[in-house]
C-alpha cells in the first residue's frame, strides 16, 4: 500500500563531512527517495583568474597548486604547457620524462584519496582510506624530496622543472615502486569483491554515454560510461607519447565502473612510471628563461592535461605585458557537477552520498 | 591517432553552406560568428556528421574593454578533431548572447559562471544566475574595470 509523504527539502552541506569540501546539496525527498537536486558551490571561490591577472607568469604557478590540492603537479603541468604554448617553447627532454613520472605519481595520490573517501562514503569506516593515505603519504615524501613542499608543490616551471632531482631520490624511488604493488594489492582485496561494495554500487547511479559526452563530463567518469578518450593519448604531451599505456574503459558507468577506472589507472600510471625511469637521461631540465618575460601581444594558447580529475586546460592570452591580460581556468570538477541532477535523481538518500564520491569532486577546483 | 585541428577557412566554409550568414571571418584556427547565430552553429556543429562536435570544452569570454570575445572549444570524439569558435560583443551594458543549453548540457555552469564573473547574459539558459558568488552581489569581478 502506497503512503502519502510529504516532499522535502534538505540542505546537504556546506559543512558536511561527505561532500569533500564546502559543497551543498540542496535535495528534495520524497520519503528516501530523491526527486529534484541542485548543487550550490562558490564557498571556496578566491577568484584565482582574477588573481592571475596581478601577477607574473611564473608567480602564477602557486596559484594552480591551490586548485586541485590534492593533484597540484598535473595542475603545475597544465599551467606550464599553456603558458609554453604561448612563448612557442618546448622544455628539455629530461624535463619532460620528469614531469610525466611525477604526474602520474601524483594520479597515483590523487585517485588513492578518490577511491578511500568513495570507499569511506560507503561505510568502510576508515581502513581502505587510511591504506589509500599510507601509500599517499609515501608519495608525497617523494615529492618533499624533489622541491621541499608535500601538497602546495609548484615543482614545474615555465619552460621544465624548478630543479632537478636529488641523488637520493632515485633510490626511494625504486623503493617505493618495488612496495606499490603489493600495497594497492591489499586494497584490492579489501574492496574489489567485497560483497556489500557490488551489492551498494553496481548498476546504482548508471550514466550513458551519450549524456556523459553532452555534458561534457571528462576523465575517469567520462571512460567509465564506456568512452575511451584520454587526452594523453589523443594530444599526447610531455613524454606520454613515448610511453606505453593502456586507456581503461567501464561498461555500465555505474558508481562500481567509476571506482573500477580509478583503480585500474592505477596500475597503468605505474607503468608509465617504469617506463619513465628506464628511458630518462641526464641532462637539462629548465629552459633558460627569465623570470619576468612578456610572450608576443596577442598571443593566445589553450594548454590541456588529462588531469585525475577529467580535463583540465587553461586558456591564455597575452597583451605583451609581465602578467596574462585573461588566464580561463577549465575546470574538470566543475563540468563533472553537471551531471549530478542526472545521477541522483529516483535514487535513495544512502546512494547520493556513494554517487557524490564516485565523481570524485575537489572544491578548490570546483570554486577556484 | 592524435586529434586535429580543423582549419579556420575550412570549419568557415562548412558552416556558410550549413548556417547561411553566420560566419564573420576566419583566422588560421578560429572561425568568428555571428553572436545571435549562435545557436543555430552550435546546433549545426553538432548535428553535422562531417562536423560531429559532440563535445563542448570550454566556454570562456574576455573582456577588451570595448568589446567582449565569447569562445567554445570543441571536440569531437568519433572524429577526432576539435575547433574553435569566437563570437563579438560589441559594448559593456545588457550584453547577451544565445544559449548553447539546450545544445551541450555542458554549458550549463559554464554558462551561468561568465554571466556571474564576467556579465554576458545567455538568453534561453533555463537558470541563468549566479554560481560562484551570492544572489545580490554587485557586479562582476573579472570585468577589467572592477577593480
Amino acid at each position: 500500500m502506497p503512503i502519502h509523504t510529504e516532499p522535502m527539502t534538505i540542505n546537504v552541506g556546506p559543512q558536511h563531512p561527505s561532500t569533500h569540501g564546502v559543497f551543498r546539496l540542496r535535495v528534495t525527498f520524497d520519503g528516501e527517495e530523491i526527486l529534484e537536486v541542485e548543487p550550490v558551490f562558490g564557498y571556496l571561490h578566491r577568484g584565482t583568474e582574477k588573481l592571475a591577472e596581478e601577477r607574473t607568469y611564473v608567480q602564477i604557478v602557486t596559484l594552480t597548486d591551490r586548485l586541485d590540492y590534492v593533484s597540484s603537479m598535473i595542475n603545475n603541468q597544465a599551467y606550464c604547457l599553456a603558458v609554453e604554448k604561448l612563448l612557442g617553447v618546448e622544455p628539455p627532454l629530461r624535463a619532460k620524462w620528469l614531469r610525466t613520472m611525477v604526474a602520474e605519481l601524483q594520479r597515483i595520490a590523487s585517485h588513492l584519496m578518490g577511491i578511500g573517501f568513495y570507499l569511506q562514503d560507503l561505510g568502510t569506516l576508515g581502513t581502505p582510506l587510511m591504506y589509500g593515505f599510507r601509500t599517499r603519504e609515501k608519495i608525497l615524501d617523494l615529492f618533499e624530496m624533489l622541491c621541499g613542499a608535500r601538497i602546495t608543490l609548484t615543482y614545474m616551471r615555465p619552460g621544465g622543472v624548478f630543479s632537478d632531482t636529488p641523488p637520493d631520490f632515485w633510490p626511494a624511488l625504486e623503493n617505493f615502486m618495488q612496495e606499490l604493488p603489493s600495497e594497492i594489492g591489499e586494497i584490492e582485496q579489501l574492496v574489489m569483491e567485497n560483497e556489500i561494495v557490488l551489492v551498494r554500487t553496481k548498476g546504482v547511479s548508471p550514466l550513458s554515454p551519450d549524456m556523459a559526452i553532452n555534458c561534457s563530463v571528462s576523465g575517469p567518469v567520462l571512460r567509465a560510461s564506456g568512452i575511451a578518450w584520454d587526452w594523453r593519448k589523443m594530444e599526447p604531451y610531455d613524454a606520454y607519447e613515448w610511453v606505453d599505456f593502456d586507456v581503461p574503459v567501464g561498461a555500465n558507468g555505474d558508481n562500481y565502473d567509476r571506482f573500477w577506472v580509478r583503480m585500474q589507472e592505477i596500475h597503468q600510471s605505474a607503468r608509465i612510471i617504469h617506463q619513465c625511469m628506464e628511458h630518462i637521461e641526464p641532462g637539462p631540465v629548465r629552459l633558460d628563461l627569465p623570470l619576468v618575460f612578456r610572450p608576443e601581444p596577442g598571443a593566445e594558447a589553450y594548454g590541456r592535461v588529462e588531469a585525475s580529475k577529467g580535463e583540465l586546460a587553461f586558456y591564455m592570452l597575452s597583451d605583451g605585458g609581465v602578467s596574462p591580460y585573461r588566464c580561463k581556468i577549465r575546470s574538470p570538477s566543475l563540468i563533472n557537477l553537471t551531471v549530478t541532477e542526472h545521477l541522483l535523481v529516483g535514487w535513495k538518500l544512502a546512494d547520493m552520498i556513494v554517487t557524490l564520491g564516485s565523481l570524485d569532486i575537489n572544491m578548490g577546483e570546483v570554486d577556484r | 591517432m592524435p586529434v586535429q585541428a580543423l582549419t579556420g577557412a575550412e570549419l568557415a566554409e562548412r558552416l556558410s553552406a550549413g548556417v547561411p550568414a553566420s560566419v564573420e571571418r576566419w583566422e588560421e584556427e578560429v572561425v568568428w560568428v555571428d553572436s545571435s547565430k549562435v545557436e543555430d552553429v552550435a546546433r549545426f556543429l553538432r548535428d553535422d556528421s562531417s562536423l560531429d562536435f559532440q563535445f563542448l570544452n570550454a566556454i570562456s569570454a574576455i573582456d577588451f574593454i570595448e568589446y567582449f570575445d565569447v569562445v567554445y572549444h570543441l571536440t569531437s570524439f568519433r572524429l577526432q578533431h576539435t575547433a574553435v569558435i569566437k563570437t563579438r560583443l560589441h559594448g559593456r551594458e545588457s550584453l547577451s548572447v544565445p544559449s548553447v543549453y539546450h545544445v551541450w548540457r555542458g554549458a550549463d555552469f559554464q554558462e551561468r559562471e561568465v554571466w556571474d564573473l564576467m556579465g554576458v547574459d545567455f538568453q534561453g539558459h533555463p537558470n541563468m544566475k549566479r554560481i560562484m558568488l551570492w544572489e545580490g552581489f554587485e557586479g562582476h569581478p573579472l570585468r577589467k574595470d572592477f577593480l
